[in-house]
């Protein structure tokens, strides 16, 4: 009996802890690709499913006959030690799933708002989500090459995001680049509590 | 991956789930068991001598994915399965003894320095 117990306890031990990293912006602005980048598997994607208005489906009851239409996640992974694992989740880009974004975003350590100086605007409404959660995020702008260059205290002021939020300059397919986007939302991430405590 | 996970039930054309309710045998909601279970929560298999004869091929299937931790999203996306469907199927797993999550209690980690500090380290570690 004893044994049994100890075992048990040990197998519970050996099931890893997650965090996970929220990537959210607009459509195509280069989110899956910034996953892809850092991640150790090629990136996931999981489906969840939806009535055809676009309302969550938490109850499965007569899901049958009536219209359904999915709304899919893309995720990788970054094993950190075998008692944790730190995944990385795009957000969908339609502005309908709202409510996906909620489920990304309860627990997630931070995000960041990846945007394309193309099209500053598509970033406002993650920027907006995120401030009024509370939840640590940094800007990355993703630099398309042959887009306008700004500088950085012009975005800042057309993104209306204050001084206190970090923006980077990033290219979505590179590893490394991608990596110091991470490393600055979890300094971010580290500030904040730091001035919290 | 998905090969075998069942071409009766997933359909390229179709879109990903022909027939969820089916798929739960007519159960709309997660056990109790599998109630906490989020996109991240971390499942395993054990090895276990239960009797497999009433679980269905997914069942099985989300049995042999677990042998290493996964989280729930990973299941559903090797199973090709919306969330919700896999939420079900992994809480009767986890009802029967098969698979195990966290001891709910320590299911949200708590965001603290240390925690994110290791997360640091592992991403410049990358
Ligand atoms: N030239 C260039 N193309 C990129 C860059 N980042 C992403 N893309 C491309 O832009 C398209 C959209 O990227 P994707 O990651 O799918 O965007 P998502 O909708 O935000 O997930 C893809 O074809 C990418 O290959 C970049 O930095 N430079
Ligand atoms: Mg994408």
């Amino acid at each position: 009996m004893v044994s049994v117990q100890s075992e048990q306890v040990r197998e519970d031990l050996s099931v890893p802890s997650s965090v996970k990293i929220v990537i959210a912006g607009g459509f195509g602005v280069g989110k899956t690709t910034m996953v892809g980048a850092v991640s150790e598997i090629t990136p996931l994607r999981t489906e969840e499913l939806l009535t055809e208005a676009g309302e969550e489906i938490d109850d499965l009851a007569g899901v049958e006959g009536k219209n359904t239409t999915t709304v899919a996640l893309d995720f990788g992974r970054i094993t950190i030690s075998s008692e944790l694992v730190l995944y990385l989740f795009g957000t969908p880009g339609q502005d309908r799933f709202w409510f996906m974004w909620d489920e990304l975003a309860v627990g997630s350590i931070g995000a960041v708002v990846l945007v394309d100086t193309r099209r500053l605007e598509a970033g406002f409404g993650a920027i907006d989500f995120f401030e009024r959660r509370r939840i640590p995020f940094i800007v990355a702008v993703n630099c398309f090459e042959g887009s306008h260059s700004y500088t950085a205290q012009e975005m800042r002021v057309a993104l209306d995001v204050s001084d206190n939020v970090p923006l980077v300059l990033c290219d979505a397919r590179d590893r490394e680049s991608c990596k110091k986007v991470l490393v600055s939302v979890i300094e971010h991430a580290m500030n904040r509590l730091d001035v919290m405590a | 991956m998905s090969q075998h996970s069942g071409d009766w039930w997933y359909d390229e054309a179709a879109g990903p789930m022909v027939r969820p309710y089916a798929m739960v045998s007519g159960r709309t909601r997660p056990k109790p068991a599998g109630e906490d279970l989020t996109l991240t929560t971390q499942v395993r298999a054990l090895r276990t001598n239960s009797e497999q004869g009433t679980l269905s091929v997914e069942h099985l299937e989300i049995i042999k994915l677990c042998r290493k931790p996964l989280s729930v999203a990973e299941v559903a996306a090797y199973l090709h399965a919306p969330l919700v469907v896999v939420k079900v199927l992994l809480s009767d797993l986890i009802q029967r003894g098969d698979v195990i999550t966290r001891d709910p209690s320590r299911t949200a980690v708590p965001v603290d320095m240390n925690l994110l500090q290791k997360v640091l380290d592992g991403v410049r570690a990358i």
